[in-house]
């Protein structure tokens, strides 16, 4: 039998999250709603096996596991899995747990089933400095809230959709009202905003004292992505991107974040430092 | 002909409703609480211990235990002549049935299967007080108690597990469920009725009986305006003012007799400056419409009128009929189960 590794769990984990998504689309094909409870179950079990997961990489390479392609889309996958367990029954979005299961197993599948997104990681990727540590963590979680956030808004424009087109009934009535996505997705924006100019505030104060440190490609795209989330929340609030062309905005800047991932990551140290561990849970 | 004591109790249901008897003889055979006294008065108990009356707008129902055919015939009898309808035309629009298939019938009845408005919830409510005045009369015996019990958990289960009762069919209604799609909760939504039409009341009334607290009626005739606004408990505006004001309202409701549009694309984009990010339904049920179409193009603003209105109310009907095979398979399985519990406790 081969050893349970690390990426055992995660797959077991992506299991869960696809188990999800077949739970909603089966849902939605009968035109029936799903539990609620149960898809809650199922993403908390997906959460456990991949928090687990992450945590065996994590001791592995003793470090938080952002060391390549595959561990910053697991790590994504994770956060957007930690804020729908956490904020998600509060939202009561009929649809939102599909679509966090939607994502995350989107995510999880994409890492897993690329071989060479995990073929080799960076060692010592943050010097042994808890704090760039935390910054890039904070970073990738509020990845996780804007993938949250690019969900809301799309649920939003699918409702505005059919709304438009005088469509209510089939698969519509599982969306939530309007006015609820927007104000659900305007506290998202906040959210993800703050956390990542948190993230970034943190990053910059190892920027200032070892300006050389920090790959110019990398700090171009994450302050760009921060802007541009920073704009669309400032145009939110004074009301100048609104309806359908603000839940567009959402999901191409969550596009764009999620593209970003590529030159903040290669623009690091050189892949091939060190092979990924096959980190052996017993 | 009495049933042999093996066949069990001779349940039955006897009647009328909308799909065999035109309104002006419904109207005829109607029994108000005092004519089910005096029905009951005259037949006494002989031979019929159980009876209920079944008495709604489109149905007049009786349904109990006989001793025989003739306690039958002799109810029939009572009935035609307190009604003042001959035997002969009553056997013309009657609806007759007995055992199983009397039950069937009752819980069709109360799934609101049977209903002119397919899967309405009122009839659910009508059967209960048909039942509970039985009851209070004493007339409520062991079978009917069952056969009552049983048929609502019955009707539940239809409407719980077949699309009967999904969507809204009445304009009115589907009006509300529409303004729920985009401001979901609708207690603090501010509804500004135009006109006094008789459809814009009944969906003020519809969303008033969904929490809508903040109601306004605006119309050409102030004295209309504040009689509706006082029946509602809404507040009045002055015609000539509304258009100031369109922006401190979420539903515009127009049902005025006005003969050109009276709400102007441009007095709408002047409103949504006042509230960009908060979305405007305006819902057009006047003919010709109160809306101009060029409306529907804003941004955050929807516009309905009465054909999109009647269109979703078609589909949500059709959608119910497709489920009507599959309900009364379900009432014919309750019903044949309750029939054989029946026949177990009371049919020797």
């Amino acid at each position: 039998m081969p050893p349970i590794t690390d990426r055992t769990w995660l797959w077991l984990a992506a299991a869960c999250y696809l188990a999800g998504v077949l739970l909603g689309t089966l849902s939605l094909l009968r035109e029936r709603k799903h539990s609620r409870a149960l898809m809650y179950f199922i993403l908390a079990a997906g959460y456990a096996f991949q928090t687990f997961g992450l945590y065996l990489r994590g001791m592995a390479v003793k470090g938080c596991p952002l060391g390549n392609t595959f561990e910053l889309l697991q790590f994504t996958a994770w956060s957007a899995a930690t804020l729908y367990l956490v904020v998600g029954p509060a939202f009561r979005l009929s649809l939102l747990g599909y679509g966090t299961a939607l994502l995350s197993a989107g995510l999880s599948f994409a890492a897993l089933l690329v071989p060479a997104w995990d073929a080799a990681r960076r060692v010592h990727v943050f010097g042994g400095n808890a704090w760039i540590e935390f910054h890039a963590a904070l970073a990738l979680f509020s990845y996780g809230v804007f993938g949250l956030l690019a969900l809301v808004a799309l649920m939003y424009w699918i409702r505005d959709y059919g709304l438009r087109r005088k469509h209510v009934g089939g698969a519509y009535v599982f969306l939530p009202s309007i006015r609820d996505l927007d104000h659900i997705g305007l506290r998202l924006l906040g959210a993800g905003v703050a956390l990542l100019a948190a993230s970034l505030a943190v990053g910059s104060v190892w920027w200032l004292r070892e300006p050389g440190s920090v790959n110019l490609l990398k700090l171009l795209a994450t302050v760009g992505v921060f802007v541009a989330y920073a704009l669309a929340l400032a145009l939110r609030l004074r009301q100048r991107l609104v309806g359908r062309r603000w839940a567009l905005a959402c999901v191409l800047l969550f596009l764009a974040a999620l593209l970003s991932i590529v030159p903040v990551d290669s623009s690091r140290q050189p892949l091939d430092s060190a092979p990924a561990p096959e980190a052996a849970s017993r | 002909m009495s049933p042999a004591p093996s066949a069990g109790p001779l349940l039955f249901h006897l009647g009328a409703s909308h799909h065999t008897a035109p309104l002006a003889v419904r109207e005829k055979l109607a029994l108000p609480p005092a004519r089910v006294a005096e029905l009951r008065a005259r037949l006494g108990a002989a031979g019929l211990p159980e009876l209920a009356v079944l008495n709604t707008c489109n149905r007049v129902e009786l349904y109990g235990v006989a001793s025989g055919e003739a306690a039958l015939f002799s109810l029939e009898g009572a009935f035609c002549e307190l009604t003042g309808i001959s035997r002969d035309d009553f056997a013309a629009i009657r609806a007759h049935a007995t055992g199983p298939a009397a039950i069937r019938h009752l819980v069709a009845v109360a799934a609101g299967l049977e209903s002119q408005l397919l899967g309405e919830n009122e009839i659910f409510g009508q059967v209960k007080d048909a039942y509970a005045e039985a009851q209070s009369a004493g007339h409520a015996g062991p079978v009917l108690n069952r056969v009552f019990q049983k048929a609502f958990q019955a009707a539940k289960h239809i409407r719980t597990h077949t699309r009967l009762t999904e969507g809204q069919v009445s304009v009115a209604n589907v009006a509300v469920e529409l303004a729920a799609t985009i401001f979901g909760d609708l207690a603090s939504a501010r509804v500004l009725l135009l006109g006094a039409g008789d459809i814009g009341e009944k969906t003020a009334k519809a969303f008033r009986s969904r929490g809508a607290a903040a109601l306004t009626v605006s119309n050409r005739t102030p004295e209309r305006a504040f009689a509706l606004a006082q029946a509602l408990d809404a507040t009045a505006l002055p015609f000539e003012h509304f258009t100031r004001h369109l922006g401190d309202y979420d539903i515009v409701v127009g049902s005025t007799a006005a003969p050109e549009a009276v709400v102007r694309a441009a007095d709408v984009a002047t409103a949504r400056e006042k509230r960009r990010a908060e979305p405007l339904l305006f819902l057009d049920l006047a003919l010709p419409r109160d809306v101009e179409p060029a409306v529907a193009r804003l941004d955050n603003v929807y516009l309905y009128n009465l054909d999109d209105l009647a269109k979703i109310a078609a589909q949500n009907l059709a959608a119910r009929e497709a489920e009507v095979a599959r309900a009364r398979a379900l009432a014919a399985e309750k019903a044949d189960a309750l029939w054989r519990q029946i026949l177990a406790r009371h049919g020797a």
